[in-house]
């Protein structure tokens, strides 16, 4: 029985190759390979704004993963892909926007909105403690005065 | 004290005002980080006579406009007759720039749907188009005497969009030229 799921499991894993949308040949060096996916998992496809250009169909995401696979195999870094793409398509095209004066607020956000969130808690934990403080003072005088 | 409660009124009105211009905003639309620089390299056959070369010399010394378009783009075939008509007014010269297209259907089409271009760059494979950071024709560049992007027009031109937002630039291009 176990044998059969395996089996089952293998032919199914065996078709996924068939779904993968890259038509480009793979790379002899398994390094270089893993960079081009990497790569390509990094930029926006234009033609269909939420997909990335290694999971897109459109004609401009074909040609792009050639470009990206010519310019790895002619021995172009990471750095250097990344910039071809941003000359010329800005810096839309890159799903991690790079840290400058236009996007350190969105960098940012994040830790401020913590930042914020962490203040008024303590704010509200301050006051509270306060509060209870108080009203056990006020507790204590009742009391005696229950008593009198 | 009171001024306590106003703060998330405050806050919602900002995201409120965010989200709002967010509506009104084509997330289509990506500028281009060409315009202000200058061109990027042009170096193809015409598509008529082959052995005629395009570059970026021909813009050199006018005012152009630069259009991509192919056949199988129907947004081109939208903005074909305001194409037609803003070459007959003579203010600037159209460049085509045929992108991944087939000769033959590109030809075909300038013939029956009528040529607005003074001549037309072919790009069969858009390996020159990716460096113009083409993503979706049609696509018009204005591109200045001095052969720099002065701006960029993505979706299909009609005359309204000619009249505000080309024209304008196309006769401030040309002052500065004088």
């Amino acid at each position: 029985m176990t044998a059969r799921i395996l089996i089952v499991t293998v032919l199914l894993l065996s078709g996924m190759s068939l779904f993968a949308i890259d038509t480009e040949e793979p790379f002899d060096d398994p390094q270089l390979q893993a960079r081009y996916d990497q790569l390509i998992d990094e930029f926006r496809c234009l033609v269909c704004q939420n997909q990335p250009i290694s999971d897109s169909n459109a004609g401009l995401a074909v040609d792009l993963r050639r470009e990206i696979h010519r310019m790895i195999s002619e021995g172009a870094s990471d750095a250097q892909v990344r910039s071809f793409l941003v000359e010329r398509y800005g810096d839309f095209v890159l799903y991690r926007p790079p840290f400058k004066p236009t996007t350190w607020l969105l960098w940012a956000a994040p830790f401020l909105l913590v930042a914020a969130g962490l203040t008024i808690a303590i704010v509200i934990l301050r006051r509270r403690r306060e509060m209870v403080s108080a009203a056990d003072t006020i507790d204590t005088d009742e009391d005696t005065t229950g008593a009198l | 004290m009171k001024l306590r409660f106003l703060i998330p009124l405050l806050v919602l009105t900002v995201l409120v005002g965010f989200s709002w211009a967010g509506l009104y905003r084509d997330p289509g639309l990506v500028p281009s980080p060409f315009v202000g620089k200058p061109a990027p390299r042009l170096n193809l056959p015409e598509i008529r006579n082959p052995e005629r070369i395009i570059s970026n010399d021909d813009f050199l010394g006018q005012v152009s406009l630069l259009n991509v378009w192919a056949t199988w783009c129907v947004g081109c075939r939208q903005e074909h007759d305001t194409l037609l008509r803003i070459a007959r007014l003579g203010v600037v010269p159209i460049y085509g720039l045929n992108y991944k297209d087939n000769r033959d259907n590109a030809l075909a089409w300038l013939d029956q749907l009528g040529d607005p271009y003074v001549a037309t760059a072919f790009d069969g494979d858009g390996l020159v188009s990716i460096d113009w950071g083409v993503y979706g024709a049609p696509e018009t560049f204005l591109i200045g005497p001095d052969g720099t992007v002065l701006y960029k027009h993505v979706a299909p031109l009609t005359w309204e969009t000619w009249s505000d937002e080309l024209l304008p630039r196309v006769l401030d291009a040309r002052k500065n030229l004088q």
